[in-house]
């Protein structure tokens, strides 16, 4: 039997739907040993910004229950370095490479940063990473807010016809509303979930595990609030979701994909099964095979519920 | 240097003492390659408790053998320690930077408690006088170890019980006479001193360095530690450093 295991996103056709999230797999040369890195759908950048940015002080990770906290504060060589350092290896592996990128103060930053992007041929979609939580001196995210959220996507949009992913934060009251806006602004595809706002205290020093304060949930621990955020997004707006928050593994990918997500994200698992992402690919095709499911799409959404 | 994950079979699991224990492996391809100073990172139990690797360093190689010397401290540890000879364990390595083993000779060992940890896997390349530090007596570890390895011993504990009354930094400043270089890894506070004794006597000291890591293999950037030229991953340019490089 034929399967097809090839999705899009916009315009942006991948051969499946895994993909390595931003932030979990480095610049992908970290992950070379385990794994064939062309077998992932997509590799998303770990987010960038114009200038370096050192990022936050050190414990910047802590366990906790079935998940971590992490406030690593976007420590990323900025736009210029990674083009040169880190961009050609990525070009190597021949798998699309999407840029995530944010700004540190102004808004504006994101223009210079999707001008830039432009001129690179090998970036096959810019993912708007809005919802970072560990940028110090920011307590609300662009993403939100939906008229911040509208108004950045749409300005964005106007300058550049690569693919446009905006990642959406999962500490908002309503995700739909903002998932609405995206979508008006001109967005392609949305990601989410990005971490959920954490804390965790060591009782003997009464501080926060990590250095920072707080941090952001990632691991098995949100997964069923990611689900469910994806079914939600899935019912308000037309746009492909990524799907992410939790994937361990294909019964989890899945989990997903039926809630509504067209790819799922694959973070925190990268770090304990570095070669989990082929893994899961390959997952998801013996599950069509067993269940004589012709086409992955079909599986899009199909909840019953 | 490339990196494997492989299913490690336990070959044995000795408590020493207290709440410390040896654990031997069997991992061939990471015991071929590893040099002293490096670690490799453990998944512990296939479930979700604990949810991410731990990280050990190398402590010692035998053919195809691979050693571990660990303390129970947590969840993770504690699981670890209930492991029986027999049984497999998901292992990545070798990882890290290891010691530089070209510098400058004769070099001195310093062992501050767990420290002992990487260090005996040096002195098997560096025989040469080895200083063991830990709060008592109760705590010394691998002393046995250091001397049949061919090294000389000094030992220091914090409450007398056994050698020198003091820290082993203090230890340190009595014997650097005729050392050119200094190898060290221990807790954080008795890095430092060695690295100010190390500036005082202007001799280069190489640290190993512990910070909190998710996945060792350079990606989440969770356990950096500063130094002169910005941020370095503990995981990666690390776990040792020259002690001049660093800013505490
Ligand atoms: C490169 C490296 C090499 C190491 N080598 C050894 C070794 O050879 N033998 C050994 O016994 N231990 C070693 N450690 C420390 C070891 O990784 C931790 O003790 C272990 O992860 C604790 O796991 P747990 O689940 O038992 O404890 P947890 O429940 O996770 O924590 C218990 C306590 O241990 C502390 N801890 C946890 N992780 C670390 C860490 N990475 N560094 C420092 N403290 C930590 C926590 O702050 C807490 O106080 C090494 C650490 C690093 C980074
Ligand atoms: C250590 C770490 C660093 C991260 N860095 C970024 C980042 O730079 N940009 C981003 O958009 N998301 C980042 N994320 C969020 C992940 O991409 C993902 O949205 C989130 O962790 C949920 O998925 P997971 O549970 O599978 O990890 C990071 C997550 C972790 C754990």
């Amino acid at each position: 039997m034929k399967t097809k295991l090839s999705v899009t996103l916009g315009r942006l056709k991948l051969k499946n739907p895994v993909i390595a999230a931003s932030g979990t797999f480095g610049y992908a040369e970290e992950f070379k040993d385990f794994l064939d890195l062309k077998k992932l759908g997509a590799i998303v950048t770990k987010t960038l910004t114009l200038k370096p940015r050192q990022g936050n002080p050190a414990p910047r990770t802590c366990e906790t229950p079935a998940g971590m906290l992490n406030s690593i504060g976007l420590e990323n060589p900025g736009l210029e370095i990674f083009i040169k350092s880190k961009l050609p290896f990525l070009k190597r592996t021949g798998v699309p490479i999407i840029m995530s990128i944010a700004s540190e103060e102004e808004p504006e930053e994101f223009l210079e940063l999707v001008a830039r992007i432009n001129l690179i041929k090998e970036a096959a979609a810019i993912e708007l990473n809005i919802s970072c939580p560990n940028v110090r001196g920011k307590d609300n995210l662009i993403s939100q807010d939906a008229e911040a959220t509208y108004k950045i996507i749409q300005e964005v949009r106007k300058i550049t016809d690569k693919v446009l992913i905006t990642k959406l934060s999962p500490n908002v009251t309503s995700i739909s509303a903002i998932a609405k806006s995206a979508a008006e602004a001109g967005s392609d595809a949305l990601a989410l979930i990005n971490t959920l706002g954490g804390m965790s205290i060591d009782i003997e020093n009464r501080r926060p595990k990590v250095a920072a304060g707080i941090a952001g949930l990632s691991g098995p621990a949100i997964r069923p609030v990611a689900v469910k955020m994806t079914w939600e997004v899935f019912n308000a707006v037309k746009l492909p979701i990524i799907g992410m928050g939790g994937i361990m593994d294909t019964a989890s990918a899945l989990e997903f994909m039926i809630a509504g997500a067209t790819a799922v994200g694959i973070g925190t698992a990268n770090f304990i099964h570095p070669g989990v992402g082929a893994e899961i690919a390959a997952g998801l095709k013996n599950y069509l095979l067993k269940n004589k499911i012709s086409d992955i799409n079909k599986l899009i959404g199909s909840l019953e519920i | 240097m490339k990196n494997f994950q492989l299913q490690a079979k336990i070959l044995a699991q000795t408590k020493i003492k207290n709440s410390y224990w040896r654990c031997t492996l069997r991992a061939a391809p990471i015991a071929r390659l590893a040099r002293p100073g490096q670690f490799v990172n453990i998944k512990i139990s296939a479930g979700l408790t604990p949810l991410l690797r731990r990280p050990f360093s190398i402590h010692g190689i035998s053919g195809d053998k691979l050693t571990l010397l660990y303390e129970v401290v947590g969840q993770g540890t504690q699981i670890l320690a209930q492991k029986k000879a027999g049984e497999s364990l998901d292992i990545i390595g070798p990882l890290g930077n290891g010691f530089e083993l070209k510098s400058a000779r004769p070099a001195l060992i310093v062992a501050g408690g767990m420290g002992a940890a990487p260090l005996l896997f040096l002195a098997t390349k560096v025989k040469t006088l080895v200083l063991v530090g830990a709060k008592t007596k109760e705590q010394l570890l691998c002393v046995q170890e250091f001397k049949k390895s061919g090294c000389r011993v000094k030992i220091s504990t914090d409450d007398g019980s056994a050698g020198f009354k003091g820290r082993v930094s203090e230890l340190l400043k009595h014997n650097l006479a005729g050392y050119n270089t200094i190898y060290a890894c221990g807790p954080k506070p008795m890095l430092k001193a060695v690295a100010e004794v190390a500036k005082k006597y202007k001799l280069p000291a190489q640290l190993s360095l512990e910070e909190h890591m998710a996945c060792g293999i350079g990606a989440c950037l969770g356990c950096v530690v500063k130094t002169k030229d910005g941020l370095r991953r503990v995981c990666k340019e690390g776990p040792v450093f020259l002690a001049e490089d660093l800013i505490w």
